[in-house]
């Protein structure tokens, strides 16, 4: 095994005196779809913001050997992490070209990459973002980390609240953005975790309670239940 | 990401004095609870002995503390430390960024000098009469400020303010002697509050309302009412969520630190024998909020300390201005140093940027050095209440 | 009529002043949540920047005049870049704290140009023109108000191209909607904010030798007094929004206009609308809900 593009080792974070990151340490590694899983509410998103930075936090975080847990967020952004955050974050009052123009940050940005992949964006490129469907505002969102040329790509819930039609197209891209750079990956659909995710983290009560395989660890439905608390037939539907 | 600036204040002000911990040592508990109040006592006594003794500060009182100049400087100072603690009520314990509560102060001095002026109304009537206006008035205001929180809150209460400052500039009716301000007319007020030879019973008075005001305001604060204000400051939504009144709350300590100020207000039209526009503007306001954050945002002795160290600052700076040791100076001081306002504005800015938690938190910090063990023990208790909170 | 147009053309040049002091104030608080209480006195300091010039080089000349215009904003655009990055930077993110920084420096600096220029208002004079009146519809216009209200029109739409069509208009707009993600694209949002300091600033200072023309004197309160107002405004349009601004300072300067008029409480009547728009609509007219 290389070494990992990204370790954390004892992660906390707090917003507002809320401690809402225990102490959580993980790897991902250099390569594939590396997915947390757990409840809702146990510190997943919570956790990514702490890697970038958007929350306070203490810990030691290094990206391909370098410390990033003192760095600002836009630092570490410009370091090589691209960021799809849960519920999109579109600039709303931006057109969806302003959107992404605001993205670009490598000299060479690769538009023709997401052109290819988001073909529906390049025709509304001139309309607001704010009055896209949900599924096309994740697209926007996806596009914007994809511009630039990333070591990591930190993905926050892309299928939340998409209907299933859209969630395959998203997972589609996905997959296509896994072959460019290692991808953290939030999500709570298992088929799409099945699909993509080579390596699972599981957090519980802000702190990692599993770390393995991927399959091995869907194989085993007693244990996604004891994990996660839920059936795998019953989120599959 | 929009973080409300409620949140954000509640975040930076880390050295604040939270509620004392409830499962103390019986002992402790007691200590902490006499030693402050024995030494208020004392400071009370001696400060009511004052006008009785001949102590001498130069540079820092206009003469000796029994000559009625020197009584009139102190005695303003105890009333706008009294206001000041009103303003602590607001900003420090319910976190409520007012720029309008000179207002409150307004409808005392402006509203009785008027109801003195106009009815044959005796002084305490007069007094009755002026402070149920002013509760109605904070109320109106209040109820309506409230629906909305932060900048916006800040800059409504700001609104009304100026509202009231333009009122009394206009001089409808002739009732507020618009820029020229209204003479006290003292027909209806006893002869021991008028006049130089007494300016030492207006100083007791000045003291009395000190001490009320400081007594209601500690009141309000262990109530229970205290205690849902200070949680909303610090999470509104989680006191909504377990089923409080943010807005209820909000608006009774809005009213009661009015009310406070109202009653100040009246306090000071005796001592100045007037009232004048200044009191109305933004400006004074804004003075109220320096005053408190150099006292130290939170702390109930610290807003009294601002506001009577901020009152004889700019006394004694107006006279350092006046001085020949300034007039002396290239322009380039010169100028600079005969602003008492600059001074106290740079000086502001000053304990904004380098002296977190005003004077009350470096004597905090003091404390904390010396006795660094009992304090840790606080700490921890603090933390946990916070974390709980 | 005549009256009615009078007033009108009046409250419109009122609002040019209200929105060169508002679109700061609104593009600051959208883009960091400050509340700018020292704006006046950037607005002061270009007035009296400006008349010191028209003072030395002769007041009645349209170069002289022109040349006050740009070192009133330039000295409004330095001396607000300075204050971000001297004072307001140093207490990122704590916007009470930044409010309060504010509050000092408008009291430091209020005292500091009493000092220097006296308390009392400084009448002044300008290039003839301004001094004269024209005829519309029958109703004698003071020049100046046309100034005012030309001035404000291109400082309008030179803030609305900026934001349009450069970078860092594009880092504005996005931060004010949502500061945090645009630092999540990799972007030094910081940058922005000595810039919209600075953009305010300018506007601030050139509304502040407008404002002198305006009112005929320069005073160390004439930012305090006009500050007021653009608050309300601010409030009013909803923080944040531009165009708001615009709107709210023509409501608000036109109505006070014709209340004081008709009724003599003409800032009263703006707290009262004030009042009535936070009841009804309590992040202003096209402020985004909170």
């Amino acid at each position: 095994m290389t070494e990992p593009i990204l370790r954390v080792t004892n992660l906390r974070a707090t917003v507002a005196g809320q401690q809402v990151v225990e102490d959580v340490t993980f790897d991902v590694p250099a390569t594939g779809v590396t997915a947390v899983l757990g409840r809702n509410g146990v510190g997943k998103t919570s956790t990514l913001k702490a890697l970038l930075g958007l929350y306070a936090r203490t810990g030691e975080v290094t990206l391909a050997g370098e410390r990033i847990d003192r760095l600002s967020t836009d630092r570490i952004v410009r370091r090589g992490v691209g960021y799809v955050p849960e519920d999109r974050e579109v600039f709303a009052g931006l057109t969806v070209a302003e959107n992404l123009r605001l993205a670009e940050r490598d000299a060479a940005p690769r538009r023709e990459l997401v052109a290819d992949l988001f073909p529906d964006l390049v025709r509304r490129s001139a309309q607001r973002a704010g009055t896209l469907s949900g599924g096309q505002q994740q697209m926007v969102s996806l596009a914007r980390a994809l511009l630039n040329d990333n070591r990591l790509l930190l993905v926050d819930e892309p299928t939340k609240g998409l209907a299933p039609k859209i969630v395959g197209q998203v997972a589609t891209a996905l997959a296509e953005a896994a072959a460019t750079a290692p991808v953290l990956l939030v999500e709570q659909n298992l088929e799409v975790i099945e699909r993509l995710a080579t390596t699972v983290v599981v957090i519980d009560a802000g702190r990692v309670v599993h770390t393995g395989d991927a399959a091995e660890l869907l194989d085993d439905p007693d244990r996604i239940q004891r994990l996660l608390g839920v059936h795998t037939s019953e989120n599959a539907a | 990401m929009t973080t409300t600036p409620t949140t954000q204040q509640a975040s930076s002000r880390s050295d604040e004095t939270a509620p004392l911990p409830a499962d103390d040592g019986a002992r402790g508990a007691a200590r902490r609870r006499w030693v402050p109040l024995a030494t208020g006592l004392a400071l009370v006594v001696l400060l009511a002995c004052l006008p009785l003794l001949a102590i001498s500060l130069p540079g820092v009182l206009p003469g000796p503390t029994y000559t009625p100049g020197t009584l009139q400087v102190l005695a303003l100072a105890l009333l706008v430390g009294a206001l000041a603690l009103s303003y602590h009520l607001l900003f420090g314990v319910a976190g409520l960024l007012s720029f309008g509560h000179a207002l409150y102060f307004a409808v005392g001095v402006y509203g009785l000098a008027i109801v003195l002026d106009r009815t044959d109304l005796p002084l305490l009537p007069a007094a009755c009469v002026v402070l149920v206006g002013g509760i109605a008035v904070a109320h109106v205001v209040g109820a309506i400020s409230l629906r909305v929180t932060g900048i916006s809150f800040a800059m409504v209460t700001l609104a009304f303010a100026q509202a009231g400052n333009v009122l009394v500039r206009r001089n409808p009716a002739g009732a507020t002697g618009g820029e020229e301000g209204l003479a006290l007319d003292t027909t209806h007020v006893p002869d021991v509050l008028v006049g130089v030879a007494n300016t030492r019973n207006l100083y007791w008075l000045a003291l009395a309302v000190l001490v009320v005001v400081y007594a209601i305001v500690l009141w309000v604060e262990r109530s229970r009412a205290g205690h849902v204000a200070a949680a909303t400051r610090e999470n509104e939504m989680r006191v909504r969520v377990v089923g409080g009144r943010p807005y209820l709350v909000k608006l009774l300590v809005f009213v009661v630190a009015a009310t406070l100020a109202t009653a100040v207000g009246m306090a000071y039209l005796l001592l100045q024998s007037g009232a004048v526009p200044r009191v109305t503007s933004a400006d004074f306001t804004l003075t109220l909020l320096v005053m408190v954050v150099l006292g130290g945002v939170g702390s109930r002795w610290g807003a009294v300390v601002g506001g009577v160290l901020y009152t004889l600052l700019d006394q004694r700076l107006g006279a350092l201005a006046a001085s020949e040791a300034i007039a002396g100076l290239p322009s380039v001081l010169r100028v600079p140093l005969s602003e008492p306002l600059f001074i106290l504005g740079t000086l502001f800015v000053l304990v904004v940027l380098f002296l977190p938690g005003g004077i009350a938190g470096a004597a905090q910090r003091l404390a904390h050095r010396s006795g660094r063990n009992r304090d840790r023990q606080r700490e921890v208790a603090r933390d946990t209440i916070e974390e709980s909170a | 009529m005549s009256t009615i147009v009078l007033l009108l053309i009046t409250g419109l040049g009122l609002g040019a002043l209200y929105f060169l002091v508002a679109s700061g104030l609104s593009l600051i608080y959208g883009l960091m949540g400050v509340l700018n209480f020292a704006h006046g006195s950037f607005l002061t300091l270009g007035a009296f920047a400006g008349w010191e010039v028209a003072r030395r080089l002769g007041a009645d000349s349209w170069g002289v005049f022109g040349l006050a215009l740009v070192v009133g904003a330039a000295v409004g655009a330095a001396f607000a870049a300075l204050t971000e990055l001297l004072l307001v930077r140093r207490l990122y993110e704590r916007h009470i704290e930044q409010v309060l920084v504010t509050v000092g420096l408008a009291l430091a600096t209020v005292a500091l140009f009493e000092g220097t220029w006296g308390s009392d208002p400084e009448f002044i004079e300008g290039p003839a023109w301004l001094r004269g009146t024209t005829d519309v519809a029958g109703a004698p216009v003071p020049n100046d108000r046309f100034l005012a209200i030309g001035a404000a029109v291109l400082v309008l739409i030179g803030i609305v191209l900026f934001l349009r069509y450069t970078r860092f208009g594009l880092i504005i707009r996005a931060g004010v909607e949502n500061r945090a993600m645009v630092t999540a694209l990799g972007i030094d949002v910081r940058k922005a904010f000595t810039l919209v300091f600075a953009v305010g600033g300018a506007a601030a200072g050139l509304g502040g030798v407008l404002a002198s023309q305006y009112f005929g004197y320069v005073s160390p309160h004439l930012g305090a007094q006009l500050l007021i107002f653009a608050f309300i405004v601010t409030v009013i349009g909803g923080l944040g929004s531009l165009t708001g601004a615009a709107v709210a300072a023509v409501l608000v300067a036109v109505l006070q206009q014709f209340a004081n008029y008709y009724w003599g409480y003409g800032d009263l009547v703006v707290v009262l609308l004030l009042a009535l728009v936070l009841l009804v609509r309590p992040s202003g007219l096209l402020g985004r809900r909170a």
